[in-house]
């Protein structure tokens, strides 16, 4: 078992690299193509901005690597935006594996931006979100991918939306796993434990 | 629907928790990793470290604590003391820290919060403000509390949302360690003011105190330490007792 974490400009992979130690796995943390897609498992972080992030996978090529990928690819956070094919924020162009508009959060009633702390998953379905001990996890983002035909777990902030999509080999989780207690492992273990 | 936190506070001198702490369970209480992961176990949502002599002493933030932190525990935490540039954060947030808290630094220079925020995001930097009321207003004080500023608590708090903090860490220095609740009007017109997170903090006695400060003012999340360290109150107790009174908890 090989699980490759994407390297790129994206802001803190540590919690990730630890998350999986705490399985007793030692990711790969690579930029290098042959290496990525050789890997069994692939995760897909980002903290950060979209447009900047994009045009980074852009110089880099992954832009045209990651919608090719075969195996299991997680994405996590701003992962699962760029997962989509276009986000709001600053009008970016995105990788298109999820045919998606990505959205900014507007409040009806006071709700603060960024949705920041512990929400609930609801209608969970599928090999990731299978036995969740509880079903709160931790969420920091201001822009949101809508239920779709893809959405594998729901969470209500101002609007229901897609907590958790999957296409494929694809997966993406808008919340942090990694920071999201037992059940976040939970999901972790789920996504390297899939077989396809 | 999104839950209310509750935050422990762990101040740390010299890479071990200081400031009285009170566990029979476990096997070295100054142990910040241990008592971590314990706060972790019964329910904490988040939690907080400060390297309480890093601003007064000069000293930085020490990395290694921080990683060992990250390696073990699985929620959130911010790490704060001692932060003045964009080079002090970085090796923080590739030690693991979730988020860093910038206070005193914050205020003798403002701009250092648009340059936190550029390089590394909103979502990680929570700006923390020490204030006390000083003839009728509330007066922001930096240094642990022990200087007063020029700056007024509302409109620093909304300065601070403008150069794009992704949450506030309020301490009402005249509530802290009284024990006698927090600075629920404060914290009102903070909530109504501001439109990020507020992480309330000073004044927490005993479960009470929490449930009014969920029920009367918007605060997102509370912050405590001692009564917590001295197991006054028990973090599953209190977001049991929370939950009863309809206030939404993990």
């Amino acid at each position: 078992m090989n699980t490759v974490i994407i390297k790129y400009n994206a802001g803190n992979t540590q919690s990730v690299i630890f998350a999986l130690n705490r399985l007793g796995i030692e990711p790969e943390v690579t930029g290098d193509f042959e290496a990525i897609r050789k890997a069994d498992k692939v995760i897909f972080p980002g903290v950060g901005e979209a447009s900047s992030t994009m045009r980074y996978l852009k110089e880099l090529k992954m832009d045209q690597l990651i919608p090719e990928l075969k195996q299991p690819v997680l994405g996590i956070c701003l992962g699962q935006q760029l997962m989509c094919a276009h986000s709001e924020e600053n009008d970016t162009t995105c990788l298109g594996i999820f045919d998606q508009e990505v959205k900014r959060f507007i409040p009806e009633q006071k709700e603060k931006v960024p949705h920041m702390g512990w929400n609930e998953l609801f209608d969970t379905k599928g090999n990731l979100m299978k036995d969740l001990p509880d079903p709160n996890v931790y969420f920091v983002h201001s822009y949101y991918v809508p239920v779709n035909e893809h959405t594998s777990a729901k969470t209500n902030y101002i609007t229901p939306f897609s907590a958790a999509m999957q296409r494929d080999n694809f997966y993406a989780v808008q919340f942090h796993p990694e920071k999201s207690s037992a059940q976040g492992q939970k999901i972790i273990q789920n996504f390297i434990e899939l077989c396809d | 629907m999104l839950k209310k936190r509750i935050i422990p506070c762990l101040d740390i001198k010299n890479g071990r928790t200081v400031k009285g702490i009170n566990f029979v369970n476990i096997r070295d209480a100054g142990d910040p990793v241990e008592l971590g992961e314990l706060y972790a176990q019964q329910g904490a949502d988040e939690l907080v470290f400060l390297d309480i002599t890093a601003t007064n002493e000069g000293r930085k933030t020490f990395v290694a604590l921080v990683k060992d932190i990250a390696l073990h525990l699985n929620i959130p935490f911010t790490v704060g003391g001692g932060i003045s540039s964009v080079e002090d954060v970085a090796p923080l947030l590739q030690a693991g820290a979730d988020k860093v808290s910038v206070n005193s630094s914050a205020v003798k220079t403002p701009e250092l919060i648009n340059e936190l925020v550029d390089a590394f995001g909103s979502q990680c930097i929570v700006v923390a403000i020490d204030a006390r009321q000083v003839d009728g207003q509330w007066i922001v004080h930096t240094h642990g509390g022990s200087k007063p500023t020029e700056k007024e608590l509302f409109s620093w708090a909304l300065e601070v949302e403008k150069r794009g903090a992704g949450e506030i860490l309020f301490t009402s220095m005249d509530h802290d360690g009284t024990k006698a609740g927090f600075a629920i009007e404060a914290l009102k017109k903070m909530c109504e003011l501001v439109g990020i997170p507020v992480i309330a903090s000073g004044g927490a006695g005993n479960m009470e105190h929490f449930e009014e400060v969920f029920q009367q003012s918007d605060a997102d999340a509370a912050l405590a330490a001692s009564i917590f360290h001295f197991r006054e109150i028990g973090i599953p107790d209190l977001k049991a007792h929370l939950k009863t009174k309809n206030i939404a908890m993990r």
